[in-house]
């Protein structure tokens, strides 16, 4: 029943964001504003662990691929791969969830809990569209940005480790990365990024839109918020794996 | 001037307001006092629309609040302004972008009239200068001053104040308590007050609804108070001893 309740006013919530705005400068202004919270304040733990699982990737296929038989050009493609396919969405998208997700949450909350939502709305303003939709946006539009430059982070991550500790030449690195190329893998895992950005920010906004109570409350919602998009997003992936794959 | 009918509202099994009724007067301090829990701020709350009543009927200047859709009620909140408990500033904008923000959003005022309204409203609550400061530098009375300013900023016909003295010394919230009362005159707007302080009851009492359990229990204004045989009312308002000297005094002192 709970959780019939939470979905039904989670999409009451979402349908309530669909309104003329009532000054469209200020819905760009905090749309661009959003872009630059969650895109550029994100950038810094994006790159860190992009450059780190793509060279922990590189390394530990490396330690596994001990059969004479098998080429160790493959390490570059298994590389390029699981960072596309896996690890750059999905690895990157759950760490979003942590910190974008907690800080829409809490800062939704706080604005709940000290009436600031309310002062909106006897303003005459539509929070839902005013304060959650822009944030939603702002996520479809850096989110997947991130995951292109995760990619990116990734492959080099891998190749500065095989430079590093010669597993394999350089130069074999870069030609496995250019053999069997799937294109399509980088539109699954751009499927992947829009829909774990919509979960990364409409899920924690519901948590925070509807704190009740006070400070202990929205520490609580934050952090369920976090735990309830991990689990859809884990969820999601499946889902996405099982139908485009 | 507002007028509310059988306004009934209650959260699960608990009933929060029961019929209360009563009409609040346009140019006055219209005060809702009583008890926490206590239903004021529910009340208030319906009043502005936060709150859908259970039953009842809302009028603003003899038109239904109640049978208003959305975008009715959106243009009606416009000429609605709302000082909170806690003030409610949006805590990163400046005092300056606080007060502007409604101006913002709906005038089509370029940034020069703009600031010189915000300016306008800052000597009116006396804040003069204090533009580029953030709430969190700003002490308690002056976030109140601040939450007027805006609230006030877009010239609105009706004033809402929850519990405006709230945290604040007794010589700061006579001079919130001043304020208000003589923003209501000049704006000619409909102020209702959420309070339990004693001194803006017999201060700036125009119109008082006093309300216990969820109920309406007596109206009247300041003067009248003194002499109300209402024997919840004298026990919420002349709770102290030094107080119901203070009764004796005024009942003295304003003979009936």
């Amino acid at each position: 029943m709970s959780f019939i309740y939470h979905f039904g006013r989670y999409l009451i919530m979402l349908k309530g964001m669909f309104s003329k705005p009532e000054n469209p400068k200020l819905y760009w202004k905090e749309f661009m504003h959003q872009c630059s919270e969650i895109g550029i304040g994100s950038l810094g733990i994006v790159c860190i662990i992009s450059i780190f699982m793509g060279a922990v990737s590189a390394v530990q296929t490396a330690y596994q691929l001990v059969n004479p038989l098998i080429s160790r050009i493959i390490i570059a493609q298994i590389v390029r791969d699981t960072v596309i396919l896996e690890f750059a969405p999905t690895l990157v998208c759950i760490v979003l969830a942590g910190v974008v997700g907690s800080k829409i949450a809490s800062e939704l909350g706080n604005m709940r809990v000290s009436e600031q939502i309310d002062a909106l709305e006897i303003m005459g303003i539509n929070t839902k569209s005013f304060l959650v939709l822009p944030k939603i946006l702002a996520a479809l539009v850096t989110i997947p940005l991130l995951v292109i430059l995760s990619m990116v982070l990734g492959i080099i991550g891998g190749r500065i480790t095989i430079a590093a500790s010669g597993i394999i030449p350089t130069a074999l690195y870069d030609t496995g990365l250019r053999t069997e190329f799937v294109p399509y893998n980088v539109f699954f895992a751009m499927a992947k990024a829009y829909t774990f950005a919509f979960i990364i920010s409409s899920i924690p906004a519901y948590f925070g839109y509807f704190v009740n109570g006070g400070s202990l409350e929205i520490g609580r919602n934050s952090t369920k918020s976090v735990v309830v998009s991990c689990i859809v997003i884990l969820l999601a992936d499946y889902v996405l794996a099982s139908l485009l794959l | 001037m507002i007028e509310f009918n059988n306004i009934s509202k209650r959260f699960g099994e608990k009933i929060v307001l029961n019929n209360v009724s009563h009409v609040m007067e346009t140019g006055k301090t219209n005060l809702i006092i009583g008890t926490s829990g206590s239903g004021k701020t529910v009340l208030q709350k319906c009043l502005v629309g936060l709150f859908e009543p259970d039953e009842g009927n809302i009028l603003y200047d003899g038109v239904s609040f109640t049978e208003m859709n959305e975008d009715e009620r959106k243009m009606l909140r416009q000429q609605i302004g709302m000082l909170f408990q806690g003030s409610a500033l949006f805590d990163s904008m400046t005092v300056e972008e606080n007060i502007k923000f409604p101006l913002d959003m709906f005038t089509k005022q370029n940034n020069t009239e703009k600031l010189k309204r915000v300016n306008e409203v800052l000597e009116r609550v006396n804040l003069s200068g204090s533009n580029k400061k953030f709430p969190a530098e700003i002490s308690g009375g002056m976030k109140k001053r601040v939450g007027i300013a805006r609230a006030i900023v877009l010239n609105p016909k009706y004033l809402f104040c929850d519990e405006p003295n709230s945290g604040l010394d007794p010589q700061t919230s006579m001079l919130i308590d001043q304020l208000i009362k003589d923003i209501t005159l000049e704006y000619k707007m409909t102020t209702i007050i959420n309070t339990h302080d004693m001194n803006s009851v017999m201060e700036i009492g125009d119109n008082i609804l006093y309300m216990k359990d969820g109920k309406k229990e007596w109206t009247g204004n300041s003067k009248d108070i003194i002499y109300a045989e209402n024997k919840n009312l004298n026990q919420f308002i002349f709770a102290s001893e030094f107080l119901q000297g203070a009764k004796k005094n005024m009942m003295q002192q304003q003979p009936k």
